[in-house]
């Protein structure tokens, strides 16, 4: 059985873990999320440069590495446990899965070198309408409407919770058009947008409001054709749930370390408090939750891999395999960070309800990845869906 | 990485469903997922009938080395195995304390003459092997067992005083693996011996203990004088702490496929009745259900990772450490579950005095999954101090 790492897979691992424990520091960490922007812009030039880590799936016909999505993840893994702050979620797992799933052969080849270069981009979808009911991310909650006209498409409404929205080159944005959903791509300066920065609880990762007002693109902009894209929004945003998901176990990851390292340097009782059983049991269910979500992302990340094959080949993606996948890795990911961040901050004590030692920041970075993308009861709903009343059973 | 087995596994896949399908079936079709946990005290014949049959069939001791007439099976094909005589409801094993345990210890540490003497019976499905680790003091501190063992030099034998606990299948086994005490004045894991007694003795009386399912898998056995032959002690006198905790060190969790097919079957049970009686329209039931279905699936992939682990030197590595804490967590939970999807009717027994449907008996069994073969607590101490280098307990 080889559901594990090839010497390959462990190698980028191994890569990322030592540049990211050496670039993304507590003091690099707070420098970029004091900024608008949310990272340092040099550092991600680099990494563009000298890394390539954003070409790390892409099709070698496309000028990317053409590695997996389990390769990814790897790497989404190790930006969430160091807390990265970075544009890669945005521009690679929102915006080039885009390209990727939904572009033609000829916006492909335009705009995917632009991206391998440097440029970066997002992905807006949902509406203030996404709040509804703690958390709706469907198609159901699209705002921005297109009509069609001679010289194109007129694209009008709002998209939030956009992730990087304005410190992106490209936007891809989610439309209802006449009886379905398109997908459009725009440069972010573009006549009539508005672009409105977000103050967010959680600063190492940034969000923002779009506005359009009467949005004049031309056909081209519009990304594959006028089919219904739903069904392909759908796959993109289960690939980037995934994306997200790793993210977050590498996040959980993170914060346990750091809770029991602590731990073992805290004296109290004469002793490191690490010794005492109420510490050490909280501890042991921080780890189970990691491992448990280390073995499902994983699980996730190879059935995202089979969809990108199978796009790429042309065949049929297994929308359901994918859907469960996603909503499996999320769910318990979600809860999974979310409280071993909580338990972090109680192992910590006084200190970690401070601004200077690090436990915040995992804490609501958490809770932001917790609520962008369907939160743990959205996913379970899905799933529930599938299995209490989905055709095929699980 | 990959999710799936290799064409040649799949291979054996077919084989061994095929032999399923054409013998588990007739004069074992009363057995079919029966004699799991919570029901292991029925159908004891007839499953010791169905031991020889596998036995006749080459499926014992598919995990042992050849030259001990096993088949060297590869780990894939072990868990290929188990999952396929899950999915086919092959009858809860009364052979896999002999041919999980017993043989396994008698293999890696046993003398020539214990494997020569006792390997050939486990094999057959004949001779039946219990296990003697648990005292009325010792539980959770398994090292503080009290049970002793002196060599008596006018009868050349060993005499084996004291007192096991929670020995299942007790009263059908031929043989008991036991620690106990050899030098009286020790403590803890230092000491012990490992015996292999013989069960059809004066000295040994088995009283079973009545659950709180109000059926009896589980026994007392009462050591008064029992003998035990100077030979069958396996390594030396002092040995029996190494030799009884040696095979954690080979878990390899070549079952928990098989496991986790049993709880998808309950699952599966869980979600028609759910079905059928609307508990599937509440949104609590809903979020329980699809927490169930989300974390078995990621058992599933926890246990190939497990599987596929790189560590050659057999440790557990981490998804090994904290599987018996998830599993038996996730599977108390399932039996809540269960009595709250049926609601009220969740009351109303089979039949009197005390029949319980398997739902039913699964809800009151799995209350021991989170005490047995060590607490949730102890599995908690073990992932802090192995998993993530915390303080040991005082031992």
């Amino acid at each position: 059985m080889e559901f594990a790492f090839t010497d390959e897979q462990l190698m980028i691992k191994d890569t990322a873990e030592s540049y990211l424990s050496e670039v993304s520091t507590s003091a690099a960490i707070r420098q970029a999320m004091e900024t608008e922007l949310g990272y340092d812009r040099q550092q991600w030039q680099s990494v563009c440069s000298d890394l390539y880590w954003q070409a790390i799936h892409t099709p070698e016909q496309y000028g990317g590495m053409a590695l997996g999505y389990v390769e990814l993840v790897a790497m989404q893994e190790q930006m969430g446990r160091f807390l990265f702050c970075s544009p890669f979620f945005s521009t690679v797992c929102l915006a080039l899965n885009s390209l990727l799933l939904a572009a033609t052969e000829e916006q492909k080849q335009h705009y995917i070198p632009l991206l391998l270069q440097g440029k970066t981009a997002t992905l807006a979808f949902v509406g203030s309408n996404a709040a509804c009911f703690g958390g709706q991310w469907d198609d159901e909650a699209i705002e921005i409407v297109a009509v069609k006209n001679t010289e194109g498409f007129r694209l009008s409404g709002e998209a939030r919770y956009v992730i990087d929205a304005a410190s992106s080159d490209y936007l891809i944005v989610a439309a209802k058009a006449h009886r379905a959903v398109n997908l459009f791509i725009v440069p972010a300066d573009y006549d009539g947008i508005e672009v409105e920065w977000l103050p967010t609880m959680d600063q190492t990762r940034k969000q923002g409001n779009l506005t359009f007002h009467d949005v004049q693109v031309s056909s081209s902009a519009l990304l594959g054709g006028e089919a219904d894209a739903q069904q392909t929004l759908t796959v993109i945003l289960n690939l980037a749930t995934i994306a997200l998901a790793a993210e977050q176990m590498g996040g959980a990851q993170g914060i346990m370390d750091m809770a029991v390292e602590y731990s073992k340097e805290r004296v109290q009782f004469g002793r490191a408090i690490a010794g005492f059983q109420a510490i050490k049991h909280k501890a042991a269910d921080m780890m189970t939750r990691v491992e448990v979500a280390r073995s499902g992302v994983y699980y996730a990340a190879c059935i995202a891999e089979q969809a990108l094959q199978a796009a790429q080949q042309g065949q049929a993606i297994d929308t359901l395999a994918l859907q469960e996948a996603a909503s499996i890795c999320k769910a318990y990911c979600s809860d999974a960070y979310f409280k071993n961040t909580a338990e972090a901050m109680q192992i910590h004590g006084g200190v970690g309800f401070t601004w200077e030692y690090d436990v915040h920041l995992h804490f609501k970075r958490a809770k932001a990845s917790e609520h962008y993308l369907g939160n743990a009861s959205y996913h379970r709903e899905r799933l529930a869906q599938l299995l209490l009343e989905g055709e095929a059973p699980l | 990485m990959k999710l799936e087995f290799s064409p040649e596994d799949e291979q054996f896949r077919a084989e061994v469903a095929s032999w399923l399908e054409q013998n588990l079936t007739g004069e074992f079709e009363p057995i079919r997922y029966r004699g799991g946990p919570g029901d292991e005290h029925m159908f004891q014949e007839e499953r010791k009938a169905w031991e020889q049959r596998m036995a006749e069939g080459g499926w014992t001791g598919i995990g042992w080395p050849k030259e001990y007439g096993g088949r060297a099976l590869s780990i894939e094909q072990q868990v290929i195995f188990n999952e396929e005589y899950a999915r086919a409801g092959g009858p809860g094993r009364v052979g896999h304390i002999g041919e999980g345990l017993a043989g396994p210890t008698i293999i890696a540490f046993g003398s020539d003459q214990q494997k020569q003497k006792y390997l050939p019976g486990i094999l057959s499905g004949k001779e039946l092997w219990c296990q003697g680790y648990s005292e009325p003091g010792a539980g959770s501190d398994l090292a503080n067992v009290k049970t002793k063992a002196r060599f008596d030099e006018e009868k050349q034998q060993w005499l084996i005083n004291g007192q096991k606990v929670w020995t299942s299948l007790a009263h059908e086994s031929d043989y008991c693996f036991v620690i106990a005490r050899t030098d009286p004045d020790s403590v803890g894991h230092k000491g012990l011996g490992f015996f292999l007694i013989k069960m059809d003795q004066p000295g040994i009386e088995v009283r079973p203990i009545t659950q709180i399912t109000g059926t009896s898998e589980f026994n007392e056995v009462f050591f008064d004088d029992a003998l035990c032959d100077a030979d069958d002690i396996v390594g030396v006198p002092g040995d029996g702490w190494k030799v009884a905790m040696g095979l954690l060190g080979f878990e390899r969790g070549v079952s928990t496929l098989g496991q986790q097919m049993q709880f998808q079957n309950e699952l599966n049970e869980i979600i028609r009745i759910a079905k059928g009686n609307g508990a599937s329209n509440d949104p609590a039931i809903r979020q329980r259900i699809a927490q169930a279905h989300m974390e078995l699936k990621m058992m599933r992939y926890n246990s190939m990772r497990m599987l596929s682990g790189q560590a050659s030197d057999g440790s557990l590595q981490r998804e090994g450490l904290i599987y018996k804490l998830f599993w038996a967590t996730w599977h108390r939970n399932l039996g809540e579950l269960a009595m709250d999807v049926l609601g009220p009717e969740s009351q109303i027994l089979e039949s009197g005095p005390y029949q319980l449907s398997r739902l039913q008996a699964m809800y009151l069994f799995v209350r021991s999954d989170t005490i047995y073969g060590g607490t949730n607590q102890i599995q908690r101490n073990i992932i802090a101090e192995r998993g993530l280098g915390m303080p040991k307990e005082k031992r």
